[in-house]
């Protein structure tokens, strides 16, 4: 009770000595406001883009090993000088896949993807869009259940026993194809082809995957059963968009492979790795180019697992520094405010004060000092979180930003810690000062 | 009557850059309870050096202190800021106000070591304020007063913790003839309701208000004479001590 009292009675008096210094007393708490609000806005944007990046990787499914075909280097294939450019996965690798692999993989989606010029039967309009042969496990495999926004996704009826010409198609290219109307129902047109395919469904808004080589903008992609691309293309595909000219022999543009994500965390990282040996081993001896490519999420996410970490480390160095750089310059205001206040200390210890009580109240000084210093970097610190990413979308970037409160509260507790440490050397001193000597200084 | 304080062969040395000041060499004396004594004698005599040790401010080097019954020569930092606390009011030259504090806030020092501050203690600052001729001035600072106004404020506050003994240091060193007159006229009413005063001073009028006069030479004991006669405390007590 009377330790409480005194707290309260020193704390009331530390802050009026602050008050009378205004101008002193920012100054020397600025070192403190700048760590924290450096700390607190750093670690929001850290994380902000970290959350992002793994975001984006869990999205392409953590027990997934996607292979795509890749164009091989242009001299590999020059030597024959074939007009059509042939390479890429095959259906033989696919089933090969499927057979050697069905103990260790719950789905497998093969995909065709090519560009493509699309249109409306009925109109003029046009969209440089993508075409993507795949068949309904596509939903499972890309988590669509949810992201439908009217229809339905591709059923096996429309595969089995002849391919229909239906579509699925994105939101973007179901408001450009469309705009103001209902697109279920109406046909769109894949340029230079004569068949014409119903849209049965429209997808949500998706998230571009930035992740593989090109980024892929879903929103722009017209989903067809993969027989009937296949019987629409036959197995070359032209391509005439975005400037390329020239043929191409893709049997297939990729083939996700999703692993069984039965038992624990290592053995399903065991299973996914040993999948992608797997595939491996089986490409390189039957495709003497290396014309694919292997792709495994869940790398890419110890990846950005251990970035992140890296970052963390760093602000924490940091964050050690700027208030290391904070807690001099309170000490230094420190030791000059016992010497500007020897006299006061010699009246103080006349009167009765032990060491401890000078401590006390140079130390809670101090305290208050960073306490009040943390308070306002927390703050500008906010509101740096909150300006900054406002600011960036008005000139059409994306700053993410994430706060934890954790990260609020550990700049909060260091600037605290800061002026007890700091504060401790000065107020000891202002403590062993002689109370005669004290008292006679001027 | 009642010894409340003891000094015995008391010795003080300086240690300056090898050189030792030797600022007491022995002093014996007694004080007795409801005293006024005046401390006397040339410069450097060593007057102060031997109020700072009856304020416990200091260790002597060598000789025994007591204050009531206890030993007051061994104790350590802790203890004697204890002993400060509860049992000495000091009065300085130089008035000694914390600058930050107001009037009151100034009186209630000693009490907050002694971890007691509460709103009957906030009363009885203001009713010494208001002995003292402070009534109207509580929320004054020190600057805003005059120099006889703020040593007033320091003999409040000396009083504030009921101690044994105050102990004053040319209490009118830095006041006029009359300004000094009325701080006499302040000691002598306390001296009188019972209150034991041991004062410094150089001036031989300020001394005639003492009923003892102790006047040292080198670090020792001079003389020693009674001017005045110990009464048992008046029956003004209880009208001037809150
Ligand atoms: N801290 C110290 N270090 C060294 N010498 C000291 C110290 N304090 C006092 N002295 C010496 O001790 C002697 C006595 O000093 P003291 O202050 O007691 O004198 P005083 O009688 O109060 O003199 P004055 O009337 O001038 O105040 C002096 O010679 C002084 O120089
Ligand atoms: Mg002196």
């Amino acid at each position: 009770m009377i330790f409480l009292t005194k707290i309260r009675r020193t704390v009331s008096m530390a802050v009026r000595n602050l008050w009378l210094h205004k101008l002193r007393s920012f100054l020397s708490v600025l070192g403190i406001i700048i760590g924290t609000a450096a700390v607190i806005s750093l670690m929001a944007f850290g994380e902000g883009s970290m959350q992002d990046a793994l975001e984006d990787i869990k999205k392409q499914g953590l027990t997934n090993v996607i292979v795509t075909s890749v164009k091989p280097p242009e001299e590999a294939t020059s030597q024959r000088r074939s007009f059509v450019a042939n390479y890429g996965l095959t259906d033989d690798d696919h089933r090969r896949f499927v057979e050697t692999l069905k103990n260790l993989v719950t789905a497998t989606l093969p995909m065709r993807v090519f560009p493509a010029e699309l249109r409306p039967v009925t109109d003029s309009r046009l969209y440089n869009g993508r075409v993507v042969g795949t068949t309904p496990r596509h939903a499972i495999v890309y988590k669509l259940e949810h992201m439908i926004a009217a229809g339905r996704f591709l059923t096996e009826q429309d595969e089995e026993p002849i391919p229909r010409n239906v579509c699925v198609i994105g939101s973007e290219l179901a408001a450009e194809l469309f705009p103001g109307e209902d697109p279920i129902n109406k046909t769109i047109r894949i340029s230079g082809k004569d068949r014409a395919f119903v849209v049965v469904g429209v997808l949500k808004d998706r998230m571009p995957n930035t992740s593989g080589a090109e980024i892929e903008k879903y929103n722009g992609d017209m989903y067809i059963p993969l027989k009937a691309c296949r019987s629409l293309l036959g197995e070359i595909s032209f391509i005439r968009a975005t400037g390329a000219r020239g043929a191409e022999k893709v049997q297939l543009s990729q083939v996700v492979l999703t692993v069984d994500d039965s038992g624990d965390t290592d053995t399903v990282r065991d299973r996914v790795r040993g999948v992608a040996d797997i595939v491996r081993t089986q490409l390189s001896a039957t495709h003497p180019k290396k014309d694919w490519d292997i792709r495994i999420p869940l790398d890419r996410l110890e990846e950005a697992e251990r970035t992140r970490d890296r970052y963390r480390i760093l602000l924490a160095f940091i964050a050690g520094i700027s208030l290391l750089v904070g807690g001099i310059g309170i000490m230094n205001i420190m030791l000059a405010t016992v010497t500007e206040r020897t006299r006061e200390i010699g009246i103080r210890r006349a009167l009765g004060a032990k060491r401890s009580d000078i401590t006390l109240q140079f130390l809670l000084e101090a305290v208050v000092q960073t306490t009040l210093g943390g308070v306002i970097g927390v703050l500008v610190g906010l509101s740096m979180v909150f300006l900054v990413p406002y600011v960036a979308s008005q000139f059409n970037y994306r700053v993410p930003a994430a706060i934890h409160n954790w990260s609020i509260i550990l700049a909060f507790s260091v600037a605290v810690a800061v002026g007890i440490l700091f504060g401790w050397y000065p107020a000891r001193r202002a403590a062993c000062l002689d109370p005669i000597e004290a008292l006679r200084h001027e | 009557m009642r010894v409340i304080a003891r000094v015995e062969n008391l010795t003080k040395h300086y240690f300056l850059e090898g050189e030792v000041v030797k600022a007491l060499r022995g002093v014996t004396l007694s004080f007795e309870e409801g005293d006024f004594v005046a401390l006397m004698g040339p410069s450097g005599s060593g007057k102060s050096t031997l109020l700072n040790l009856l304020g416990c401010l200091d260790r002597p080097t060598s000789g025994r202190y007591f204050l009531g019954n206890q030993d007051v020569s061994t104790m350590t930092d802790d203890q004697l800021s204890e002993i400060r606390s509860r049992y000495i009011g000091f009065i300085f030259q130089s008035y000694n106000l914390i600058q930050q504090y107001t009037v009151v806030e100034n009186i209630e020092v000693p009490m907050l070591y002694q971890g007691k501050v509460d709103a009957s203690t906030r009363r009885r600052c203001i009713r010494l304020a208001e002995m003292v001729g402070l009534g109207e001035r509580l929320n004054h600072r020190p600057t805003q007063l005059s120099g006889g106004q703020q040593q007033r404020v320091a003999i409040a506050r000396a009083l504030v913790n009921d101690p044994h003994v105050i102990l004053a240091d040319e209490p009118t060193g830095n006041l006029d003839s009359k300004t000094s007159d009325e701080i006499m006229e302040l000691l002598c009413t306390l001296n009188e309701a019972g209150k034991t005063i041991i004062m410094v001073t150089h001036e031989n009028d300020i001394a005639a208000w003492a009923r003892r006069v102790v006047r040292m030479r080198d670090g020792k004991v001079e003389s020693d004479v009674r001017t005045a006669p110990l009464t048992s405390p008046g029956s003004t007590l209880a009208s001037v001590m809150p």
